[in-house]
């Protein structure tokens, strides 16, 4: 049995010696943080325009997390780059070769990252929400207020999630270019279009970013939504269990195929 | 020591590898010999448990891949000369090899050092020539200061210099008392490196002999005789019972002739020769044959029209040689 120790080393200095972390992450992070500083910006100056119904549900700590849309995106190339690399370049025989034990080997490369993810994920969310808060002036909430603190640690984990379920995809497709090229189109659009249509709304509710999304939200429904039939663990849980479900599926795919 | 058994890979109805059944012994170099598709590197593969076998079993020491705790300190392989990251540099690649086996860090140094490419140790494996990449490989093999040592077709994208560094490499190790297991496509370059040979052929145990048995077993001298009156020359030979073979292109054979006695032979009877010379059969020519025999058996039943090596008309005679031990696998 390999030494785990040993395994999480060499899978760290895998992830730092490649630019692709470096890029992904900060794009990621500057996304995010950038677009929901400007919606933020934005919906100050707009505020008396909303809908009656929509000031009463304004959630301020929720406005602040909108960039993630987009800067979710930055989060699924790197997790896709982490597992899709190994494939594409051939590295994954030297890398079985060095450690035959699939579970040792998958475990050890997954928690390196998405650790990692977590922590960019967490600076994301406190960056966003402190930044946005900042920009909304006399609409802004504080991070004492009930469920506030929840909801931007939930935002950190939400990102560290979609990193993890990136992963859990690409260990199973084995291939950089097919995760990227069902998984973007997937979170941007596809989750993005089904939840406006009538009857698929309350499919893509279930679907792993919409259910996790309900952790950034402090006032339930917020902005006049539909109300979720779920609370924000509630979503959260969903969304864990597609992650187990993309790492289930990949770890069988590492053990039954040939490399 | 390398144990293979019955080993057996089938892709759907194809069988890549079939029923192996081989030992690798230490402190020699052996070669393993096949034509392009023979299911070398299938088995190379499935030897390091990337690949699983459909049947039959790989022990490293009598025990499985998988059981081997730190299994670069076992047993390094050359697989692939691509298989780095080429975004990583040539120190970074060896270094996460390194660690995941514990292997100190000083050593990554020491083995770009021995494969001469210290040079472009900070550069990224991207830039990498396919020669460049191959001793990169070596290297990652070397790290852990294996017993055991596998290269699939070393001498790949090697320049002349690098062929030569990589035949004395391979020698010098197995001197050391380490097993040494390499393939190969070319029969000339096993002859220069390899004590041990053991060839397949669609999978198959052709042989498994010393390098030594297989010259002498193969390496068939005879005398080649070409006339203008070919028909009388046949009677001549017939009459002074000559065994002889006569090749398609209307030259006769005969093997372990005297050249001498056979000129005189033909002085006797007057004939005249176009043709009177000593031959030697290359070792490559005995290897596409074996190696035919397996594609004419599974392919065609009898006969190889247009094959690769013409065969020649085996008629008056000639004994079928002895491949050693495991002849299972010929269809001759």
């Amino acid at each position: 049995m390999a030494s785990l120790p040993a395994v999480l080393k060499s899978e760290w200095t895998k992830i730092r010696t490649v630019s692709s972390t470096t890029w992904t992450l900060a794009c990621a992070l500057i996304v995010t943080v950038a677009i929901s500083a400007a919606l933020c910006a934005l919906m100050r100056s707009q505020f008396d325009d909303l809908k009656p119904a929509e000031k009463l549900t304004f959630d301020p700590t929720f406005i602040s997390f909108s960039g993630m849309i987009l800067g979710q995106l930055a989060m699924v190339v790197f997790g896709v780059l982490v597992v899709g690399t190994e494939y594409s370049s051939g590295m994954i025989r030297s890398s079985l070769a060095a450690v035959p034990r699939r579970g040792t080997f998958l475990f050890a490369k997954l928690t390196v990252a998405t650790l990692l993810a977590l922590v960019v994920g967490m600076a994301t969310s406190f960056l966003s929400f402190f930044l946005g808060q900042a920009l909304l002036g006399p609409h802004r909430t504080t991070i004492g207020e009930p469920n506030v603190l929840r909801a931007v640690v939930g935002a950190g984990l939400y990102m560290a999630l979609i990193a993890l379920f990136s992963m859990g995809v690409a260990t199973m497709l084995r291939s950089s270019m097919l995760s990227l090229g069902i998984l973007m189109p997937f979170f941007f659009l596809i989750s993005q279009i089904l939840s406006a249509v009538p009857g698929a709304k309350n499919v893509a509710r279930y679907f792993p970013d919409r259910a996790g999304s309900q952790i950034m939200q402090v006032v339930p429904d917020a902005m006049n939504s539909d109300p979720a039939p779920y609370g924000p663990w509630g979503g959260l849980g969903i969304m864990v269990l597609w992650v187990i479900a993309a790492l289930a599926g990949g770890y069988l795919v590492l053990r039954k195929r040939d490399a | 020591m390398i144990e293979l058994e019955g080993l057996t890979k089938r892709y759907g109805s194809k069988v890549a590898v079939d029923h192996l059944s081989f030992q690798v012994k230490p402190g020699v170099v052996t070669g393993f010999l096949g034509p392009n598709g023979a299911g070398k590197s299938t088995t190379m593969r499935m030897l390091l448990d990337l690949d699983n076998p459909t049947s039959g079993t790989v022990r490293i020491d009598g025990r499985h891949y998988r059981e081997l705790a730190e299994p670069l300190k076992y047993i390094g392989a050359l697989l692939d000369a691509k298989a780095m990251h080429g975004g990583r540099t040539a120190y970074n690649n060896l270094l996460c090899l390194a660690e995941s086996n514990r292997i100190p860090a000083a050593r990554v140094s020491e083995v770009l050092d021995t494969v001469g490419l210290s040079a472009v140790a900070k550069k990224k494996a991207k830039g990498f020539s396919l020669g460049m990449g191959q001793r990169l490989g070596i290297a990652s093999a070397l790290l852990g200061d294996p017993e055991i040592l596998m290269f699939d077709e070393p001498v790949n994208g090697l320049d002349p210099e690098g062929i030569h560094w990589i035949r004395n490499l391979m020698k010098q190790l197995a001197g050391e008392g380490r097993t040494i297991f390499v393939s190969s496509h070319l029969m000339s370059e096993m002859a220069l490196t390899a004590d041990h040979l053991i060839v397949i052929g669609q999978g198959r145990l052709l042989a498994d002999t010393s390098m030594a048995d297989f010259i002498r077993q193969n390496s068939r001298s005879f005398v080649r005789l070409r006339s203008p009156q070919w028909e009388r020359l046949l009677d001549v030979l017939n009459q002074n019972s000559v065994p002889f073979l006569q090749t398609g292109d209307g030259a006769i054979e005969i093997d372990n002739g005297r050249i001498e006695a056979l000129g005189e032979l033909a002085a006797r009877h007057q004939l005249v020769l176009h043709e009177l010379s000593g031959q030697q059969a290359s070792l490559e020519e005995a290897f596409m044959q074996m190696t035919a025999g397996s594609v004419e058996y599974h392919a065609h039943g009898a006969t190889t029209p247009g094959g690769p090596p013409p065969p020649p008309d085996r008629g008056a005679g000639r004994q079928a040689p002895n491949w050693g031990a495991h002849d299972q696998g010929r269809g001759v």
